[in-house]
């Protein structure tokens, strides 16, 4: 059994944010080393996916030395089944703006941007209108940070953060090598700091309320709370945001129709639990969490029986062939490998143990692959095909 | 110096300089990691993956030519995970590769086979896309073909065109399994701004990209008993050809390859150096004559700075994309567009034969050379003045397919009437040296004395740096040159047409104050063309010029006024420099051409 809590619903994220006046001029009022300080002890892990320690990118960005800096918030939500980024800078939009500009007081940054996903233009009056009055505030109380809208064109490596910052340059949206990190050479070559739109807002959360409330929430490597879009075979889809280190039973059974075979946890680049082991999963980062421990963007597909396995899978893989940027060999021609392949098995052109060997490609890519699309094709494709071996094959 | 740090390569500890890749750190070792993507002439891309390394303590791969080494750093670059996942990378190039190798050009000199062949990759359980994808091959530009069936993604070329270039006639198109290398609105390579200078065909790992071949039509030429086959070789030749057969890079083999050319049965073995001895009497007079205009005269409608126009790539990028500079470029055709003309005319009648019945053929190290030959206005002899242009490369597949045993060739001289020539003409091959040909001229005839550079090695505009610039201060002209007394002739030399730009826009901007610039397409210049030898990169271009320059110091004429034979060719025919024949035969127009 996994060490977990039960599953609770908190309201941070969408509570009031009319207070963002007074948090932006106390926040700037005490030393960058404090809040930075603040940040990391409230452990804080990036709420895009990836979970590498808010506090930490500030510091190394903070360190960095050069003559320009920037801030980006990452709203290119491109991951399927996610949602949540959208309803932030709908409903709580000054959260991320407060955020984006103590960070910029943090680090040096004078300079902020938004990259909005394509297919979320429609955010963009509501938003400028947000931007200008921010702008207004920030003047007013002689605070030097201008925040600007990028938008997206609609690909979905875009949402990496060094292709995004190859497309704002007006580049191809390709990945970098790494290192180095966009912390030292980001934007423009200078350091950056580029949060998903979800870490800002709880950041806003912590420098509000001190790292400890945050903190207390969660379980061990896992602190606090995560917005989580849930989608698929359940009667009440929607964005819910819930204490990390949950179980997935419990979800299940909070958000489940009764009948639920299965979950993707973090989208088509995340992994899929099959009924059975719901109780060993917990939904978090790694470390105390015990049995399968699931980071997620937030990103929550049911299916249930009526679902078959085999095209959910078609469905992810025809999708990354797409999105993959094409630049690396492991990804580009790794995510055709796999579509033909379990095409191939399902059609009897290919024996079942083809299936192996597609297994085995998926290994490769996840060592090899230049970034962490390619990296990831391997977790939906193990998990599915591993749990559902049968429903490739008949 | 930098500082020294400790990593271990297959457990054997490594110092290496801070900064390094892993991919140097090794080949420092002694071990080679396999790329395709990398090339040393081009910046990291990172993407093919074949150079993937284990780190210890990391769970996935570093691609070596990517990954700093850092301090304690342990790397295994031949484990078992090693070699399964680039086993594997190979296979799923192999899976999107046309490799039908025994009907490729590049059979033999390809990096993905030789790779393959290495790793030993004896089946092919990945399904095959080539057949699922609808490929056409590009075949309409005269210089260079495209393949995308061949095509591994590695961007090699792209890179190539921006960075060496500065073109961008290639770029990336598309993603996921659509993307694709392609050009402008996906049009033929021969409707965009390709300057067809052919750097993409070289820094090619396959046969995605290659010259357009004319080695049978060469073949049935020679075979044709009516035919007379003359055939011009061009500087840079000599010192690149050893390479495909064989020899050391900067191996001097022109008289090789002269005994070569006549036992594959060319009628007549000339040299295009004799034509570079030509281009210098007229491009240096019309140099002269152009500063005697808005010195003396001052004639407001004379371009300046003057322009050199040996380099076809060169001329297609001027012509594309700085138009309104099309009047700086001296009128003066290429070596080998001057040859060709006066081989149907000078030629033909000093050796009393019909014109209809010669076909001229030139080895080039370029194959934007293929398209100068195509270009309509290139019939000033009546006939197409070259019928033919081969690469270097190409030529080596003549010989090779003739059987014959290169290195045992016992070297011969070049035929008379067109192929005598002074090291002034060979210099053409290397960057600067049509400068320092030009001025070794010009400075003479001007003034009645030598150069004043020890051994009339005009040193600063020699050397791979990018933009080269020189002044010589003309102190003493004879009477007739008198206006240029004190005058300094301030000169400007590039190679590499990311040089070129800097220099348009240095001129546009007015910041540039040259009298003379001498441009050339490609990195090194000539012998660093599109047509040599695969591969070239910093260190073999280096190698080839230095060749050069010891063929011009061994040479017993080294200024080009002296070339007897031209000496001759204007007492017998063309009268002297800039004569109405002259302008009829060596000279040319330009056109003006689209942006994109």
């Amino acid at each position: 059994m996994a060490v977990t809590h039960q599953l609770k619903r908190v309201d941070f994220i969408f509570s009031n944010e009319n207070d963002w006046e007074k948090v932006l001029s106390t926040t700037i009022n005490k030393k960058p080393t404090d809040l930075i300080n603040e940040l990391i002890s409230s452990e804080l892990k990036g709420r895009g996916g990836a979970g590498f320690p808010t506090g930490l990118k500030w510091k190394l960005a903070a360190e960095a030395k050069a003559d320009s800096k920037y801030i980006i918030c990452n709203a290119d939500e491109g991951e399927p089944g996610t949602f949540k980024d959208r309803e932030i800078l709908s409903k709580v939009p000054y959260k991320v703006l407060t955020a984006m500009a103590v960070c910029g007081y943090i680090t040096g940054a004078k300079e902020g941007f938004i990259y909005l996903r394509g297919e979320y233009k429609f955010l963009t009056p509501e938003l400028n209108k947000a931007i200008k009055e921010f702008d207004y505030y920030c003047k007013e109380i002689k605070f030097d940070f201008k925040i600007s809208i990028f938008m997206g064109s609609g690909a979905y490596i875009c949402g990496e953060e060094t292709a995004l910052m190859e497309s704002m340059e007006g580049k191809r949206g390709e990945p970098r090598n790494k290192p180095p990190f966009p912390t030292q050479n980001g934007y423009l070559d200078k350091p950056t700091v580029i949060n998903n739109v979800e870490t800002l807002a709880h950041t806003y959360t912590i420098f509000k309320y001190g790292a400890k409330k945050f903190y207390d929430l969660g379980v061990q490597y896992s602190r606090g709370t995560k917005l989580f879009s849930v989608s698929g075979d359940t009667p009440k889809p929607g964005i819910y945001e819930l204490e990390l280190g949950m179980s997935l039973q419990d979800f299940v059974y909070e958000f489940g129709d009764g009948d639920t075979k299965a979950v993707q946890v973090g989208g088509a680049s995340g992994f899929l639990v099959p009924r059975k082991k719901f109780k060993d999963a917990a939904i978090g980062f790694k470390g105390k969490l015990t049995g399968i421990s699931l980071p997620t963007g937030g990103s929550m597909m049911l299916f249930n029986s009526s679902r078959s396995m085999f095209n959910v899978l078609d469905n992810y893989l025809e999708f990354f062939r797409e999105e993959s940027c094409g630049q690396c060999t492991p990804c580009r021609v790794g995510c055709q490998q796999l579509l033909l392949g379990i095409k191939a098995v399902k059609r009897g052109e290919k024996p079942a143990s083809y299936l192996s060997k597609l297994l085995r490609l998926t290994e490769t890519m996840q060592y090899t692959a230049k970034c962490g699309l390619g990296q990831s094709v391997a977790n939906s494709f193990s998990s599915i095909v591993e749990n559902f071996h049968e429903e490739m094959i008949y | 110096m930098s500082k020294n740090i400790s990593i271990s390569i297959n457990g054997f500890p490594v110092e290496i300089e801070k900064g390094k890749t892993i991919l140097e750190a090794a080949e420092s070792q002694g071990i080679t990691i396999p790329t395709l993507c990398y090339h040393k002439d081009l910046c990291v891309a990172g993407n093919c993956r074949v150079c993937v390394v284990e780190i210890a303590g990391q769970t996935r791969l570093s691609a070596a030519c990517a990954t700093p080494c850092e301090e304690g750093m342990e790397i295994l670059t031949n484990s078992l995970k090693v070699r399964n996942s680039r086993k594997h990378i190979i296979e799923l190039l192999l899976s999107e590769h046309n490799a039908d190798c025994t009907k490729c050009y590049r059979n033999g000199n390809c990096e993905l086979q030789k790779l393959s062949s290495e790793y030993k990759i004896m089946t092919q359980d990945f399904i095959e896309l080539v057949p699922l994808k609808k490929y056409s091959v590009d075949m309409y530009s005269p210089s260079i073909m495209k393949d995308d069936s061949k095509c591994i993604r590695c961007q090699r070329c792209v890179r190539t065109c921006a960075e060496l270039q500065g073109v961008n006639a290639l770029t990336v198109a598309h993603k996921g399994d659509e993307m694709k290398i392609t050009t402008f609105f996906e049009k033929h390579m021969r409707d965009v701004v390709c300057t067809n200078c052919g750097q993409c065909v070289n820094h090619c790992p396959t046969g995605a990209l290659v010259e357009k071949n004319y080695i049978e039509e060469v073949w049935e030429a020679i075979a044709d008993a009516n035919k007379h086959v003359v055939v011009q070789t061009a500087p840079a030749v000599r010192v690149g050809l050893g390479e495909e057969l064989g020899l050391e890079p900067g191996t001097r083999v022109t008289g090789k390859m002269v005994a070569a050319l006549k036992r594959l049965g060319f009628d007549a073995v000339l040299d295009t150096d004799f034509t570079a001895d030509l281009t210098i009497l007229e491009e240096g007079t019309e140099l002269l004559t152009r500063l005697k205009k808005a010195l003396v005269d001052k004639d407001k409608t004379v371009k300046l700075p003057m322009a050199t126009s040996c380099s076809p790539g060169w001329i297609k990028y001027i012509e594309h994309l700085y138009p309104e500079y099309l009047d700086n470029l001296s009128t003066c055709k290429s070596p080998q567009q001057m040859f060709g003309a006066l081989a149907k005319t000078y030629y033909a009648k000093a050796r009393n034969i019909q014109p209809e019945n010669i076909i001229s053929v030139s080895i080039m190290p370029c194959t934007a050379k293929k398209f100068e030959a195509f270009r309509p206005e290139m019939h000033d002899s009546g006939y197409r003045d070259v019928d033919y242009v081969l690469t270097t490369r190409e030529l080596a597949i003549l010989i090779k397919q003739a059987g014959l045993d290169f290195n045992k060739l016992e070297p011969v001289k070049y035929d008379r009437l067109m192929g005598e020539s002074t090291g002034a003409g060979v210099i053409f091959g290397a960057t600067g040296g049509v400068m320092e040909a030009a001025l070794r001229t010009a400075y003479e005839l001007v003034t009645g004395r030598d150069v004043p550079f020890k051994n009339l090695n005009i040193e600063p505009v020699r050397g791979m740096e990018g933009i080269k610039e020189a002044s010589i201060k003309i102190e003493k002209p004879l009477k007739k040159w008198a206006f240029l007394d004190g005058v300094e002739l301030k000169c400007a030399v590039s190679h590499g047409l990311v040089n070129a730009k800097t220099i348009m826009e240095a001129l546009k901007s007015g910041k540039a104050n040259y009298h003379f610039i001498e441009f050339m397409a490609c990195p090194g210049g000539c012998l660093g063309g599109g047509g040599q030898p695969i591969p070239t990169n910093s260190e073999i271009r280096k190698k080839r010029a230095d060749a050069i320059y010891a063929e011009d110091g061994d040479l017993p004429l080294r200024k080009s006024h002296e070339n007897p034979e031209v000496q001759k060719l204007y007492k017998d025919f063309l009268k002297e420099p800039l004569s109405d024949i002259s302008h009829h035969l060596l000279h040319t127009k330009y056109t003006k051409r689209e942006h994109y």
